[in-house]
């Protein structure tokens, strides 16, 4: 149930390095598959090719919906199915839990698209995971990720991809649409889009997902966009200063937003001078990562 | 909030409690407390220091700066308490109007000690910290001599044990104080797994000449999207603040919305996007009047909500609506939009940029309904600025 059953498969279906974290032939499954918004976008996610095998929601085990099997458990989905990945579309009280539930059951991807998860819960699932060391967490709060032309899991329209090589990498869901369409109207198609999440405490960090671009020769460009407080995106520019293949842009949201209306006041005595949008700029900077300074810029800097 | 679908709220933002209400929960968990009496009235405050004696009369605003801003007042009759109380009831504080005054006893200070946690995003992790260096400004403290704060990763399904705890006072140079300290670390920490808070300070915890350990000052803040688990701290404590008026109204219909003092509306959905449009205004040279995100999922009823808050403020002279969909469909938000604009007898220009799952349907919604959407972004900012412009006072 390792990454290697996923690297293995990839491989066997030739598509090794043609995007990162899902391709043709990952199974998924989706938590909370019966629920209003599991169904919408269970179906978009169909209609783009995406392998879903099945589905969980508790009581409902035994039936089919969208013409596929309903678990009443993840473990028992993966067990009949072999998923490896999944998508979480349940309401913030059982987020968390479904998310623990994944990893236990084997699942590596774990794709959280809910909002408004508690921070305290997802404190206690970071530390649950540390005992799942295979299983990769994206959001919670957050898009997903999609792979133009392969698949996706979250909810990103398609519409706003084209097949390609930049990766795109970002904390915002709706920024994402913004970028990775102005990117597919100038022919700048995408590898994949990983939409990280704009919680406090999340999965997948910057960092994390540049590493996995780095490593895939299908990208060639990369595009980073962040948001004030915190500081994952100045690691991440860290980690593209000490020598990067990508050719990367970097845009930061918040500028003009004014100070303290965010970031809590004993979070300051962490983060020290960081976190504001002028501090993330200029770690790029230093960096060697070009800077956008509106959405539209970033396709004349990759250009 | 919560239990329909997915919320359409995101909100990073806490609840923050006033001093007297921290105390109270802190005394709630074991914590000593000083003698204290909330006075709404300058009378209040006088019966407070005929029972309390010699008291500090405090204004009770969500920030810090009370003292500099003249907040608090030492009295030592309900004279001199009525007197204090009256100048500061109703006093502004960085925005906030002070609703009430908390009097408290005066303590026999011996020392004062800085004990907090919050939320270390970089290490996904609560951290809890205790210096000898209390009273002071913890950020300069950490700036002037990091090394002086002593600081501990609680594991966040036990949390703290005993021999980290004594480690965590040794390390902060107050081991003659361990078992008193650890032991309101203890009671402190369980604001956590009890209340959902997200930072706490006590600050000045002050050890007093006869030895005890009390919480002079207190700072409490509770995650927002755990209300729902805390009912009970939102019926006590939710409506005494009289904060921003949008906000306040704002927060009554579960809105993310934040006062800014520009004069174009703006609701976007997601917070990076509603950043950004914020930027893209001030770049066309305009001004903010608010950030509001109306969050993925968004139904009609909540952009009716959303822009009906922005249009109480009368600086408004315009709005600009920024909508990219996922979860998002663009058909219920323009026929939000139609029907909060006819609902609300909108009378300044509005500028709509849609797209995103269902943006043809809401596309055409919008204009039979006789609202040009934007191109983009960009140009949206633009057109709203100029229109605003042509819109202002002369």
């Amino acid at each position: 149930m390792g990454s290697g059953t996923e690297d293995r498969r990839a491989h066997a279906s030739g598509r090794a390095f043609v995007s990162i974290l899902l391709d043709a032939s990952t199974r998924v499954i989706v938590q909370g598959i019966t629920g209003r918004e599991g169904s919408f976008h269970t179906e978009q996610m169909q209609s783009l090719g995406t392998r879903v095998v099945g589905g969980t929601s508790p009581g409902k085990g035994g039936s089919t919906h969208l013409g596929v099997p309903v678990f009443n458990t993840v473990a028992e989905a993966v067990a009949k199915t072999e998923a490896t990945a999944s998508g979480i579309f349940v309401p913030p009280p059982f987020a968390p839990d479904a998310i623990m539930e994944a990893a236990a059951a084997g699942i590596t991807l774990i794709v959280c698209i809910t909002e408004g998860i508690p921070i305290q819960d997802m404190i206690r699932v970071k530390d649950f995971l540390r005992g799942y060391p295979a299983a990769r967490l994206l959001g919670p709060n957050c898009p997903g990720l999609i792979t133009p032309g392969v698949g996706k899991i979250g909810i990103i329209p398609q519409r706003i991809t084209r097949p390609g090589h930049v990766g795109l990498v970002s904390r915002s869901g709706t920024l994402t649409y913004e970028v990775g369409s102005a990117l597919s109207a100038a022919g700048l198609g995408q590898s994949t889009i990983v939409g990280i999440g704009g919680d406090p405490v999340l999965g997948l960090s910057f960092a994390d997902v540049v590493q996995l671009f780095e490593q895939d020769r299908d990208t060639t460009q990369l595009v980073v966009i962040g948001e004030i407080g915190g500081s994952d995106e100045e690691r991440a520019a860290e980690l593209l200063g000490r020598g990067s293949r990508l050719k990367a842009v970097a845009f930061i949201s918040g500028r003009t937003a004014p100070e303290g209306k965010r970031m809590g006041h004993a979070g300051a005595i962490i983060s020290g001078n960081r976190g504001t949008a002028k501090s993330k700029e200029e770690a790029f900077r230093r960096a060697g990562v070009a800077v956008a300074e509106t959405t539209d810029e970033i396709v004349s800097l990759l250009n | 909030m919560c239990q329909r679908g997915l919320p359409a709220l995101v909100t990073l933002l806490a609840v923050k409690l006033l001093e007297y209400q921290a105390k109270e929960v802190l005394a709630s968990l074991g914590i000593t407390i000083p003698p204290g009496r909330v006075a709404r009235t300058p009378e209040e405050a006088a019966q407070a220091c005929s029972v309390l004696g010699p008291v500090a009369v405090k204004a009770q605003v969500p920030v810090g700066g009370r003292g500099k801003a003249g907040g608090i007042k030492l009295a030592q009759t309900p004279e001199e308490a009525r007197q204090a109380a009256q100048r500061i009831i109703g006093m502004d504080i960085k925005g906030f109007k002070v609703p009430l005054v908390y009097c408290e006893s005066a303590l026999e200070i011996e020392r004062e000690i800085y004990l907090g946690f919050t939320v270390d995003r970089d290490a996904r992790a609560n951290i809890l910290m205790l210096s000898a260096k209390g009273g002071m400004d913890i950020e300069q403290v950490a700036e002037e001599s990091p090394e002086s704060i002593a600081r501990l990763y609680p594991n966040p399904w036990r949390g703290p044990l005993d021999f980290e705890l004594n480690g965590l006072v040794f390390e902060a140079g107050l081991g003659e104080l361990a078992r008193p300290l650890a032991a309101v670390i203890k009671k402190l920490h369980r604001a956590i797994p009890e209340l959902d808070a997200v930072t706490a300070e006590i600050n000045p915890l002050v050890v007093t000449k006869s030895g005890e350990v009390v919480a002079g000052d207190a700072k409490l803040e509770i995650d927002d999207n755990a209300a729902w688990r805390h009912k009970e701290l939102e019926t006590r404590y939710g409506s005494v603040l009289e904060g921003d008026p949008y906000e306040v109204e704002a927060k009554k219909r579960s809105l993310t919305y934040v006062s800014l003092d520009g004069e174009v509306g703006i609701i976007g959905n997601g917070a990076g996007l509603c950043m950004s449009t914020l930027d893209l205004v001030q770049r066309a040279g305009g001004r903010a009047a608010n950030f509001c995100d109306i969050g993925g999922g968004a139904r009609a009823e909540v952009v009716e909500n959303a822009l009906s808050v922005i249009l109480m403020n009368p600086r408004v002279r315009g709005v600009l609506m920024n909508i990219f969909g996922g979860i998002t469909r663009g058909d219920e938000v323009a026929r939000g939009l139609v029907m909060a604009r006819n609902n609300l007898g909108m009378k300044v220009p509005l500028v709509v940029r849609m797209s995103g799952t269902r943006e043809e349907e809401g596309r055409a919604i919008l204009k039979e309904n006789g609202i040009e959407p934007g191109a983009n972004a960009w140009e949206a900012a633009q057109k709203i600025v100029e229109l605003t412009r042509a819109a202002a006072p002369s």
